[in-house]
């Protein structure tokens, strides 16, 4: 007997399964790579190739020698066989012909791979508001709008050009927020970290355009390793966005990142991720590791840093961006959609550190599980004894898809004060069959009351979005969980 | 669609779910104009005959026929006969978190329009149809702003259910104990809105455990169906008579 059930809810299923991973492709160019191993000389080695100040090679080395003696977090609530870190390679960059006056003179081949991915480079068709640095593997390969940025004295470029060009910002911020020690991952990425992102507002800017970087990975053995840093000086206020995507492989790769944000009196950062790197197949095999540290300081007093991410790829994501609320009246946000599907992982969440006399912080994390997935929110709220009139509001919701999945959550509140306001929120339901069914009876497709549902369930995050993100936001989780109800 | 042939036409249906056989042989034949009272003992088969009616893939019809306007339903998608005419009201209206009954209103009103080409509403011109609805079963437009059916009272579930039956406006409702679980007040509302939604073009099939409805809202027909067939036809008389006899009598 052919259950009814299944064939009315999955031919609509499988119709909208089709479409399968669209960024999966993998582009085929001349690389430079380092052998995969890593060790000392690796670490010398990438800093001799990136020509790096003194400075930065003792940065490196100092990073190695204290992740040498660290071994991998086990307290996260994720699963996956031992990593060997011998077997993966540290440096892979496109081989470059020459050095580049410009971006037209960027491999085709590199350009079209970004064009590919929604992503222009070309002076022609670029994206009007949106100034971009592109990440290829281990290097950043472009970055637009440079010199329009620069009148106004928005420094914006990758982080390698930044170490040669304004190494005194980068000696005294890097690693000032995620110090070397703070954990295994940020060791690895502060030993062997090849390229990322820079940029620094002036006091009293408005940054005129929002920056952004995108990060691909294409090589099948190599980790990415890059490291994010933006200052916000006095008054200032900036809009960043990054996105990511890498191609389909059975193999695992690691992608081990740090972004550091550092906002000084009276400025605002808006940092937003539409994470959609490859999750693996649907039994499994293949995708990425993401082992993120993201980490914002308010030094100033009323300054700000606001978090918004959208977590729809990787096999396994460890992930906790977080702020430390030093200034005064400083104000710390942190808006999550995660989203969890076959045989997915996810373990993140926010750590709100408050230190300043009236530091606000506000938590919001929705996290959407299907199939066999586990989805997990941790989270810690600290107000220390410092932190007179603290205030802190959080919210975790949980949805359910079908009978399989797992959510959880972990929210850790330690108060030092007794002037401190918190407020915490949870709460967990499910869409299931006779949800979609009550749909269905009144008329209602499929695939619209899944999108309905969904953006319901996520519309607190997707208005703190910038525009051009909120509607693929919509679209994506869609597209995530086609083939999970039923 | 022959004008002579039945709104509903049941013949000899036999549905299962998970491989158990609930429906054995069902027949019955609901014209327009008609109201259909089916009563009968817990598990006689009564709430799956309605979600067979309306297509809920989890009940297979191993064997028989239903007939809507003229036409055999089987093969449609509970969404489609939706389109066609066949309305639903719940015994137990889900919570469907995130979703705003506003808007679950007007997308189930606006995907009927698109099915048949007419034109559809955008949220305010939809806010003046919805709230002339409202009205008719005594709900406050506050009501629209919440998540559909998420901390409602059971009688304001029920409710909601009506509400939708009007707005909708199908031609057959199959109304599955919506009496229960109600007190007087709001089964004179419910009432209320049933007997305004009911005209000659309409047919209604009543899924009730107690004659109280009755009292409100006048059957063409009362039937009885035990397990899973329906062994005796009457009229209201019938409902009071069992209302004083009980069920075994006619087994």
């Amino acid at each position: 007997m052919i259950n009814k059930s299944n064939k009315v809810l999955n031919t609509n299923i499988t119709n909208l399964v089709n479409k399968t991973y669209q960024y999966g492709f993998s582009t085929n160019i001349e690389k430079d790579i380092i052998e995969r191993g890593l060790n000392e000389e690796t670490v010398k080695l990438i800093s001799k190739k990136k020509r790096e100040p003194e400075f930065l090679l003792k940065f490196r080395l100092r990073a190695y020698k204290k992740w040498k003696q660290m071994s991998e977090p086990e307290w996260a609530y994720l699963k996956f066989p031992q990593i060997n870190y011998q077997d993966i390679i540290y440096y892979s960059a496109p081989k470059a012909q020459k050095k580049l006056k410009n971006l037209n003179e960027v491999d085709p081949e590199l350009l079209k791979t970004f064009e590919k991915l929604g992503i222009s480079l070309t002076e022609q068709k670029r994206l009007a508001n949106v100034a971009i640095d592109a990440v290829f593997d281990s290097v950043s390969i472009g970055t637009t709008f440079k010199k329009e940025l620069r009148e106004c004295g928005v420094l914006f470029c990758s982080i390698s050009e930044a170490v040669i060009n304004y190494s005194e910002s980068i000696q005294k911020y890097l690693g000032s927020v995620v110090p070397i020690g703070d954990n295994y991952f940020s060791a690895l990425n502060s030993a062997v970290f090849t390229d990322g992102s820079f940029c620094r507002i002036p006091k009293d800017t408005i940054c005129p355009l929002d920056l952004s970087t995108y990060f691909r990975i294409n090589d099948q053995n190599a980790g990415q390793f890059e490291r994010t840093l933006i200052i916000a000086e006095k008054n200032s206020k900036v809009n960043y966005l990054e996105g990511c995507t890498a191609p389909q492989y059975d193999t695992n790769q690691l992608h081990a990142a740090i972004v550091e944000l550092v906002s000084l009196e009276f400025a605002t950062i808006k940092y937003s991720t539409v994470q959609n790197w490859y999750t693996g197949d649907k039994f499994g095999n293949g995708g990425i590791y993401n082992f993120v540290t993201k980490r914002g300081i308010c030094v100033g007093a009323n300054s700000k840093i606001s978090w918004t991410q959208v977590e729809t790829g990787s096999a396994i994501t460890w992930k906790y961006p977080s702020c430390i609320l030093i200034g005064d009246n400083s104000q710390g946000e942190f808006y999550s959609v995660a989203l969890t599907n076959n045989y997915q992982q996810a373990d993140t969440g926010t750590k709100m550190t408050h230190i300043g006399k009236n530091s606000r912080s506000r938590i919001i994390s929705k996290g959407i599980s299907a199939k066999k997935s586990k989805n997990s929110y941790r989270g810690f709220v600290n107000v220390t004894k410092k932190a007179i009139g603290a205030k802190n509001y959080s919210q975790c919701d949980s949805l359910l898809i079908g009978n399989l999945s797992n959510a959880n959550t972990f929210p850790v509140i330690f108060v030092q004060n007794s002037t401190t306001k918190i407020e915490h929120e949870a709460s967990i339901s499910k869409i299931g069959e006779e949800q979609i069914f009550y749909f269905l009876q009144r008329g209602i497709y499929f695939e619209k009351a899944v999108e309905l549902m969904l953006s319901g369930f996520c519309r607190e995050i997707f208005t703190e979005l910038p525009l051009e993100f909120s509607a693929e936001a919509d679209k994506l989780l869609t597209l995530k969980l086609e083939g999970s109800v039923g | 669609m022959n004008l002579k042939s039945p709104l509903l036409e049941v013949k000899n249906l036999q549905v299962s779910i998970n491989e158990n056989q609930i429906l054995k042989n069902l027949n019955l034949k609901v014209n327009k104009g008609e109201i259909h009272a089916i009563m009968g003992p817990n598990g006689s088969g009564k709430s799956t005959f309605s979600k067979a009616l309306a297509g809920h893939p989890a009940y297979l019809v191993s064997n028989g026929d239903i007939f809507f306007k003229g036409f055999s339903i089987l093969q449609l998608e509970p969404e489609q006969r939706s389109h066609l005419g066949i309305f639903l009201a719940f015994q137990y209206p889900i919570e469907i978190p995130g979703v705003s009954n506003e808007d679950f209103l007007r997308l189930a009103y606006n995907s009927k329009q698109k099915f048949y080409n007419r034109p559809q509403l955008d949220p305010i011109e939809f806010l003046n149809v919805i709230c002339e609805k409202l009205k008719l079963v005594n709900m406050s437009p506050l009501f629209l702003s919440r998540n559909v059916n998420e901390g409602f009272s059971g009688g304001e579930k029920k409710r909601n259910e009506i509400l939708q039956m009007i707005l909708l406006d199908s031609e057959l409702a199959i109304l599955d104990e919506t009496d229960s679980g109600l007190d007087i007040d709001a089964l004179k509302i419910i009432s209320t809105g049933i007997n305004n939604f009911m005209n000659p073009s309409k047919s209604i099939i009543l899924i009730t455990h107690y004659q109280r409805l009755l009292d409100y809202i006048n059957p063409t027909y009362v039937h009885v169906m035990h397990d899973g067939m329906i062994i005796k036809t009457g009229t209201a008389e019938l409902a009071k008579e069992l209302e004083n006899k009980g069920y075994e009598w006619l087994q």
